[in-house]
């Protein structure tokens, strides 16, 4: 059984992560640049972990399957970072932003974790505007805020609609720079496909080069997976399509635990379904909510009008009605269950798929559609693109999809997981966003576990390993793990069968969708869990992955990922099943209040699961840490 | 292009560029899709086609992408001979297929650039691109050395102009859209943006001068002002920020042609 101490420091909540800095043990500046660490993935996380570390002269190699570091889909997020600056001087704080975090997470994080984000929050617009983001300003020069879901502040730092992909390209910059000098060594179109534990440690990677097929070993005094999230177990998501759980899952394979995997985000505001052959959704930024408001018709004979004939006696405009203290800016999990619900009941818009409307027409009236078109333009844009329709004169068509995952693997406050040696960073891990997360927490989350937190603590574990002390990559364990990918790629490429990998990643997605989805309840998890095991039989059975392994080959890379979500699906369908309550994004339909909210189980669940592997058909182990908070008391979320 | 505004299945004939490897001769092939909904993605298509070339045995066609919404700067077709195809201000991830009608040829070949070499039919190796940006294309901000944020106004005119050129996807259409295969619409983005804000004064002469060097080294041709650049470019980046490099890179030239260099080695005393 695998032991997890969470090693938070003693003493005051807000005094642990100053201290833990002044104790923690240093590495001299001649000795550090004696140790190799591997970071795998370059986005917020990965970038600007990989060039930090470089910047205090580790040896740094970098891993990126992208063909750049700054393709990663960090670059996708649009609305903004949430930092504790209280420029508005609108009463936020430190502690707000970490309350409200605690609070927006269903009370499932852990609380010295999430007191350190919201710490390092402020260094880190310091540090990109440092770096060169061009943030929103207001005309006077200063940095502008606006408001996001869950707060009652305005603390979002914001660059358009597209602050992920200037604080990504800011992080990129960093990390080039670092390549530049030489500090960090960088292997782009390059695949991990296992990781290399060594007396309980981790100290290497297995690496696959996409463009060449060549499969190499890769030796190292610590590994950091800054490798996202697995939201594309869905098929149908807002993530990229190359977004993968292949790192983590092999990790976890490798005795790595997986915490919370059931914790999944759905987000309330993304462009419906439109057909099969649909691959992606598109996500309408959370930063909408500011100044649309979401309705749909009182009746259900109205919803196939045009909206704009609909009176206004006639709207339901149910978010603010069921919660009008934040209204339209209730937390994204409220949200989402409030749009199934609505859509659930019959009333749901839109010839496609189901939807909900998001109505600018107010903020049109109120600030003019210049001012719309300057604040939203980019994101108007996009919509019409997507449904050829105008959002202007026509309000949007919106419906929940899969966004991010809370789960992942678990760490502790040092962000290093139950393998010693193995440090895992933003979306990949479990720490922060307990049963939900709050919008622009994301991004504020990668960069702090990067630029912020472990410099620290890699530099405290290497201290205790000799330097120069790593393994050759001659050892067994090296060669026994090689042996695991090359079996895994030959197996793939010799199995002549009939279906393409799209096939079985759209059907686990349906699986995923239908019972581990907006709402879960016994008896589909049940079925998931019958079911999911077929469609991996059959999936190694009349998959067809045409090519070489000697070249770049996309339907092989796609099969070994398609092949670890379902695997993964499982363990989310046992995770949810065992988790006997709702939370955040977690909705057991036999936990609920009779208003329909989230009945939490304190008593029992308040604990972080952490599954762990026990061998190839046999069940995982759960392991419990238990969640003790010291600072906040634990109460009924309520945003009404 | 007008668009197709019927809701109408459409069918179409692919001829795609098909090449099995950087030195391998490569040829188009025309391949079918039938029953296509017009709301549905190029690249969806693609897919489509993909998956019906492997049930039959066959290599599908090995296209880039990840995000599919325009913002990675991964997708990189030339389509009808338009990088990113038809339409403006989008990446070929943005292309619907009511933008086609039925019974259309489309043509589909890679990015086309000597810098861009070809990886396998529509890939291309964009790395030309890392390399200009490592050898300036930051500001040097070492982490945990930053100043407060709001200790610089910025008048919010220079910060959205430097927003305007940040805005860069790095796919390299406008690459693959000049004659010459000049990169200088991607490398004027960067200088521009930096250039821009007093936190990137600093590094302003030296940046230039490197990304502008690393550029010509990397085999991208110059600009001869025909902006085909900023009309391919998928967020409608605007030439005048390479007027902007050219003003940069010639004070750089000459500052750095008659700057006396510190003798010192930077050593200090102890």
């Amino acid at each position: 059984m695998a032991k997890l101490e969470s090693k938070t420091p003693p003493g005051p909540l807000a005094d642990k992560w100053r201290k833990y800095k002044t104790d923690i043990k240093l590495i001299n500046p001649a000795n550090k640049r004696k140790y190799d660490v591997i970071v795998v993935g370059a986005g917020l996380a990965g970038s600007s972990a990989a060039a930090t570390l470089a910047e205090l002269g580790y040896k740094v190699k970098n891993f990126v399957f992208h063909d750049s570091p700054r393709r990663a889909h960090s670059i996708a997020a649009q609305g903004g970072i949430n930092a504790a600056k209280n420029y508005q001087n609108d009463g936020d704080s430190v502690h707000r932003l970490f309350y409200d975090t605690i609070k927006g997470g269903d009370y499932r994080s852990r609380e010295a974790n999430v007191h350190r984000l919201a710490e390092v929050s402020v260094n880190i617009i310091d540090q990109c505007v440092a770096q060169g983001v061009p943030f929103a300003r207001e005309y006077g020069g200063l940095l502008a805020n606006r408001s996001f879901g869950g707060a009652q502040v305005s603390r979002t730092f914001y660059a358009r609609g597209q602050t992920g992909q200037q604080l990504l390209l800011g992080a990129y910059s960093a990390l080039m720079r670092m390549v530049g000098s030489g500090g960090v060594q960088l292997f782009t179109n390059s695949e991990m496909l296992d990781l290399v534990v060594i007396d309980g440690h981790a100290k290497g990677i297995i690496v696959r080069d996409l463009i060449t097929g060549e499969i190499s070993r890769h030796a190292a005094d610590a590994v950091v997976l800054a490798t996202g999230g697995y939201g594309n177990v869905f098929n149908l998501s807002t993530y990229a399509r190359g977004s993968n759980t292949t790192a983590i899952w092999r990790a976890y394979k490798r005795r790595a635990c997986f915490a919370n995997p059931c914790y999944t985000q759905i987000h309330p505001t993304c462009i419906p379904v439109s057909g099969e052959y649909q691959s992606k959704l598109t996500l309408m930024s959370e930063s909408l909510r500011n100044d649309g408001r979401i309705w749909v018709p009182k009746n259900k004979e109205d919803r196939l009008k045009d909206p704009n004939s609909i009176p206004e006696a006639d709207r339901d405009y149910y978010l603010e009605r069921m919660y009008p203290a934040f209204g339209n800016l209730c937390p994204r999990d409220i949200a989402s269950r409030a749009a199934k619900r609505v859509c659930d009941e019959g009333r749901g818009v839109g010839t496609s798929g189901p939807g909900v409307y998001l109505d600018f027409s107010d903020a049109i009236r109120r600030l003019g559609e210049n001012m719309v078109r300057e604040r939203y333009g980019n994101l108007f844009d996009i919509y019409h693109e997507i449904t050829g329709e105008s959002a202007y004169q026509t309000p949007m068509r919106i419906y929940p999809a899969v966004h991010y995952t809370m789960g992942g693997l678990w760490v502790d406050y040092n962000l290093m997981s139950n393998l010693p040696g193995l440090f895992v960073l933003g979306e990949a891990n479990f720490s922060d966003h307990g049963a939900n997360r709050l919008g622009a927490s994301a991004l504020m989350q990668g960069l702090a576990d990067g630029y912020f937190v472990v410099p620290y603590t890699v530099g405290n574990y290497l201290a205790d390993q000799k330097p120069a002390s790593r393994p050759s990559t001659d050892a067994p364990e090296f060669k026994a793990a090689e042996e695991n990918v090359r079996s895994m790629t030959k197996q793939l490429l010799g199995n002549k069968g009939t279906q393409p990998v799209s096939h079985f990643h759209k059907r686990l997605g349906k699986i995923m969708w239908e019972y581990c989805g907006m709402a879960r309840n016994t008896a589909g998890l049940r079925k998931a869990l019958e079911e999911l095991p077929k469609l991996r039989e059959e999936f190694w059975a009349s998959v067809n992955v045409p090519g070489s392994g000697e070249a770049l080959n996309q339907s092989l890379e796609q099969a070994g990922r398609v092949a670890d979500f379902i695997e993964l699906g499982e363990l989310m369908c046992l995770d949810a099943l065992t988790r006997e309550e709702s939370c955040g994004g977690h909705f057991r339909e036999e936990h609920q209040y009779p208003d329909g909210e989230c009945k939490r189980d304190d008593e029992n669940f308040a604990h972080v699961a952490a599954w762990e592997f026990q061998g190839p058909g046999k069940p995982p182990l759960l392991n419990k840490e238990p969640l003790a908070y010291e600072s906040v008391k634990m109460s009924v979320r309520n945003y009404k | 292009m007008v668009a197709n505004n019927s809701q109408q299945a459409l069918s179409i004939t692919l001829r795609v560029w098909r090449q099995a490897g950087p030195d391998q001769p490569g040829k188009f092939v025309d391949y079918p899709a039938k029953d296509l909904s017009p709301h549905m993605s190029f690249l969806e298509m693609l897919d489509m086609v993909n998956d019906e070339l492997t049930r039959k045995g066959e290599e599908p066609i090995a296209f880039a992408h990840d995000c599919r919404e325009g913002i990675c700067g991964t997708c990189s077709c030339t389509i009808n001979g338009k990088p990113h195809g038809p339409g403006r201000g989008i990446a070929t991830c943005q292309l619907y297929m009511r933008t086609f009608h039925d019974g259309d040829v489309i043509v589909v070949e890679p990015f086309r650039a000597t810098a861009f070499p070809i990886v396998k039919d529509l890939v291309t190796d964009r790395s030309g691109f890392d390399k200009i940006m490592k050898s300036g294309g930051f500001i040097t901000a070492r982490a945990g050395s930053a100043p407060e944020a709001n200790a610089t106004l910025i008048p919010k005119e220079n910060a959205d102009l430097a927003m305007d050129a940040a805005a860069c996807i790095g796919c390299g259409a406008c690459v693959a859209a000049c004659k010459n295969a000049s990169a200088m619409l991607f490398v004027a983005a960067k200088v521009s943006h930096l250039g821009l804000l007093p936190q990137g004064e600093v590094e302003r002469d030296r940046r230039v001068l490197a990304m502008v060097g690393t550029m010509e080294e990397q085999g991208f041709g110059n600009c001869t002002n025909y902006y085909e650049c900023s009309a391919a470019c998928p967020k409608l980046i605007s030439h005048d920020f390479i007027a902007r490099m050219n003003r940069d890179y010639l004070k750089a030239s000459f500052r750095s042609a008659f700057q006396h260099a510190s003798n010192s080695t930077g050593g200090g005393a102890g």
